[in-house]
């Protein structure tokens, strides 16, 4: 289950925020901190984990400090689904 | 005619306790600040800068983000004489080193007698300012600044500023930019308010809500002095919280009865595509009168998006303007009639593109849809001239050029530069192509290299330096372009680099380096990093990058790979 989250949230980072659909993104690859996710882009990434998961991230939250990797947003989003 | 001080001094008098500024921060109440406030928390700045040895005609660098440190520190310089300047950029994200670089370029040419900064910064800034060469008596720390008991207007050094005494200097981002200050006059500014509150039909009744960032033009004359010059309410908020949450600028609109705010393009097409219903519960935009679209080409599609999905909240489509202006005329240039729609034609492609000539469409062919930016505000004049500066014919493209009487007093300490940038006749070269139809003016691409992200100027020799620092970039071959992308509709940044390899991996793993490196030293983020192998990057003749030939072999490829 937290697998297939990451990859569908890896997938949606690749093909819709970078626009490069072939990229592997790990797990623990920094994404806020590195500059790979720009600040106009976060609020997408918040929809789409709202849309898909049923789960939802203030925008308060849209910062390294809360998460900074596909694991540690996953896991953000399981220990809200319960 | 009068002076900054002059109109503070009035308001302090007559209106002390009409509320001028009110600063939002997330979960917190809104901070209201009157004119008493304003200008006796501002004379504490003054008082400081004075004590330091800071003298009127002195340069303060203001290294603040939104708040009220940066509204007070601002007018305190006024109130002293001095001349205040409001760094761009400063970010968590950005690089000690580029940090350095970027405080080095602006000190080199605006040599600061002060600097304003957050507690949390005075160790650098302190180093860099003590460093030899620089004129910074002093670094003023956003904690340490006593409250003044009494106030004595009369006896502030800046009650005694002369109408063409330089009152700010406004610089964009980057090390191209922070080497070219725009140095504004009072007489400047008040030319350029009495103009443009004409074309808006500004009143007192007005309420203006901004986002934007008060070091530029856009978000520092409209929705700073504008309205604290003029008695007119603003309401701000940061931009690094708007951009997270987008329905916070609707929101405070409907709360405040908003009337007025400027937004440079992308931002209709951000809040379209990224704010939900339920953030919206409530929310009526119908006090909204205008929201003046300026600082990046101007799209009729982004105001129908935002239309599409803002009516049933109140929105009316004529709320939805344009203009387009500089700070080298203090802001605007140009504005829509506010009772009317911008005009929208669509001009035939291929004339406009081979004879750069903006013919109407017939018969079918491809178009392109092009909207207004409205007439000249009435104390600016504005022409179309051909590479020699003679005029062109109606529809044919050239450079917009325009005199006015809020002209910029120079780039400051830049008289080579200044120099360059004016026609014989006091005519100023805007940098911007564009044409003239019965008197509207329609903006039609750029002649100088910068490119314009979010509102934002950037310069693309900046970027395509910090991309050949990256560890195995071929020094001298990167190029950086934008490229318009209209769902966004805003340009994104592309930046090629060449590398001695052929390898697919090495590639993307250069390219991650080189998007990390630029995101760290200029808060931009680079759409597309394309790095490639050998002798892919196009030079002229003369060995230089050739920055639309690289352009265009980019888009071919990118078009053969998305048919792939």
């Amino acid at each position: 289950m937290s697998a297939e989250m990451q990859k569908t949230i890896a997938d949606f980072i690749a093909q819709k925020i970078l626009k490069q659909p072939k990229r592997v993104i790990n797990p623990t690859d920094a994404l806020i901190s590195s500059g790979l996710i720009d600040s106009f882009s976060l609020v997408d990434l918040a929809l789409f984990v709202e849309d898909t998961f049923g789960v939802r991230i203030a925008d308060s939250e849209l910062n390294a400090s809360t998460f900074d990797s596909v694991e540690q947003l996953a896991n953000l989003i399981a220990s809200r689904q319960k | 005619m009068t002076t900054f001080t002059a109109v503070l001094r009035d308001f302090y008098e007559r209106e002390p306790d009409r509320v001028s500024v009110t600063l939002q921060h997330p979960n917190q109440p809104d901070f209201h600040i009157t004119y008493r406030e304003l200008i006796e928390r501002s004379n504490d700045y003054a008082a400081a800068y004075a004590r330091a040895g800071v003298e009127p005609g002195d340069v303060v660098i203001l290294i603040l983000q939104h708040g009220k440190d940066l509204v007070y520190s601002f007018w305190g310089a006024v109130l002293l004489g001095a001349i205040p300047s409001m760094m761009p950029f400063l970010t968590e994200k950005l690089s000690p080193e580029r940090y350095r670089a970027d405080l080095a370029a602006l000190f080199s040419h605006s040599h600061p007698k002060g600097v304003v900064t957050y507690p949390e910064f005075e160790a650098d800034v302190k180093m860099l300012a003590t460093e030899s060469g620089y004129s910074v008596c002093e670094v003023f720390i956003t904690d340490r600044i006593p409250q003044q008991e009494k106030l004595d207007l009369s006896s502030l050094p800046g009650m005694n500023a002369a109408e063409t005494d330089i009152v700010l200097l406004q610089h964009s981002s980057g090390s191209t930019g922070l080497q070219k200050g725009v140095a504004l006059s009072h007489r400047a500014i008040f030319n350029h308010l009495d103009a443009y509150g004409e074309s808006i039909r500004l009143t007192r009744d007005d309420v203006i809500v901004s986002w934007l960032p008060l070091y530029h033009d856009m978000g520092l004359i409209a929705c700073f002095l504008l309205p604290i010059l003029r008695g007119v309410h603003v309401v701000q908020m940061s931009p690094f919280d708007w951009v997270r949450a987008p329905w916070r600028l609707l929101r405070t609109i409907s709360d405040y009865r908003g009337t007025l705010t400027w937004l440079p393009n992308f931002a209709y097409n951000f809040c379209a595509q990224k704010i939900r219903d339920r953030d919206l519960e409530g929310v009526d935009l119908s006090s909204w009168r205008a929201s003046i679209n300026t600082s990046e080409p101007v799209r009729f599609k982004s105001h129908e998006m935002f239309y599409e999905r803002f009516k049933s909240y109140g929105l009316k489509f004529e709320t939805l303007q344009t203009s387009y202006g500089m700070a080298e005329n203090v802001f605007a240039a140009t504005q829509n009639d506010l009772s009317k729609l911008p005009y929208v034609e669509e001009i035939d492609r291929e004339s406009f593109i081979a004879d750069k000539v903006a013919r109407p469409a017939f018969d079918g062919r491809p178009a392109i849809q092009m909207m207004s930016c409205g007439q000249p505000i009435p104390n600016t004049a504005i022409r179309v001239v051909d590479s020699k500066g003679h005029d062109v014919p109606e529809r044919h493209v050239g450079e917009i050029v325009l005199k006015s009487n809020c002209m910029l007093t120079g780039y400051y300490n830049r008289a080579d530069i200044t120099k360059k940038a004016f026609l014989p006749g006091g005519w100023y070269m805007s940098g911007d192509y564009g044409y003239m139809v019965n008197g509207e003016v329609f903006v039609a691409g750029r002649k100088k290299d910068m490119l314009i992200v979010g509102g934002k100027n950037v310069y693309p020799q900046d970027l395509e330096a910090l991309a050949c620092e990256v560890p195995g970039v071929h020094p001298g071959r990167t190029v950086a372009f934008g490229l318009f992308d209209e769902s966004q509709g805003t340009e994104e940044v592309v930046i090629i680099a060449e590398v001695d390899s052929e390898d697919e991996a090495e590639h993307e793993r250069v390219a991650d380096e080189i998007r990390k490196h630029v995101t760290k030293n200029s808060a931009i983020a680079a759409r597309y990093v394309r790095v490639v192998g050998p002798k892919w990057v196009l030079k002229t003749s003369s060995g230089k990058v050739a920055r639309s030939a690289n352009k265009e072999k980019f888009i071919r490829e990118l078009e053969s790979e998305n048919q792939a």
